[in-house]
């Protein structure tokens, strides 16, 4: 039996590697993918601290919530991800590259 | 030690060790597939956490689909030589901190409660998130955001179509 912070500090390290990679790449498609990785991060918490309330009262909880509620983030970032990978094919269409540092052009 | 414990260790520091070489590995097709290693190892956690249909959904929907989907498009860019990467030296240093800095906070404040921080979780045992349970659950008391997210699909696939088509083919 692991302690809950042992599953808090996994998460949050995770967590962290994604943002340190969302502000320091420039590629595009690897900042999509490090925001993937913090998304997958959260899921990992969310399922730890279910398992955690269904082994504090295993009465009142059913335990399968959580499980679904990941579920669901899981459709909705697949769907995501499909508009989102067409975004930078339309970008790579138009500036022929998938630095970001090229859309500062978009300021007016 | 028990085997889940020495398990979670494992699995933890590989999932920690090919997420930093995601992060850091200059090729776009190298982090890719640095990705799909972290996928794997989280699916690992969810098998310790007795979310079974978890695993397997996160190993067919994230490893499978979406991360061929993120090698696709990479293969057709191809953008395999990639001189510059990263940022300045500056604002290397600087995300590099303020994510550290976030990640020690965090960790802090969650680790002040020492009652709540150190609840335990229960691993391998149970068979709650087997699919028998979920499925049912899926189609009696979750059906109305199941359907919901067929309609979700469809306008996404709407969407990617109509995002990637060319300009002159929309106009006819």
């Amino acid at each position: 039996m692991l302690p809950i912070s042992y599953y808090i500090t996994l998460s949050l390290i995770l967590f962290g590697i994604g943002m340190a990679g969302v502000m320091l790449r420039r590629n595009a498609i690897v900042i999509f993918m490090c925001i993937e990785l913090m998304l997958n991060s959260v899921n990992l918490l969310l399922v730890a601290f279910s398992k955690m309330h269904y082994h504090a009262n295993s009465v009142l909880e059913k335990g399968t919530d959580a499980q679904l509620l990941v579920f669901f983030i899981m459709v909705v970032a697949a769907a995501e991800v499909a508009v989102g990978l067409s975004v930078i094919i339309l970008l790579f269409r138009k500036v022929y590259s998938v630095d970001i540092n090229v859309l500062n052009r978009l300021k007016g | 030690m028990e085997l889940p414990i020495i398990l979670f260790y494992v699995l933890s520091s590989l999932t920690v060790l090919s997420a930093l070489l995601m992060v850091f590995s200059k090729n776009p097709v190298h982090s890719i597939l640095y990705l799909i290693v972290t996928f794997f190892c989280i699916s690992g956690h969810y098998v310790l956490l007795n979310a079974q249909f978890l695993a397997i959904v996160n190993v067919i929907v994230y490893a499978g689909a979406i991360m061929v989907l993120f090698l696709f498009v990479v293969m057709l860019m191809n953008l395999n030589s990639e001189k510059k990467s990263f940022g300045r030296p500056a604002k290397i240093v600087a995300a590099s901190l303020i994510s550290l800095l976030f990640v020690a906070l965090t960790i802090g404040i969650f680790s002040q409660n020492q009652a709540s921080a150190n609840t335990a979780v229960e691993m391998g045992t149970g068979d709650l998130g087997l699919i028998h349970n979920l499925g049912s659950l899926l189609y009696s008391e979750y059906v109305l955001p199941f359907e919901l997210s067929s309609i979700l699909f469809i306008s996404a696939m709407i969407g990617a179509v109509m995002l990637s088509k060319k300009d002159e083919e929309l106009l006819d």
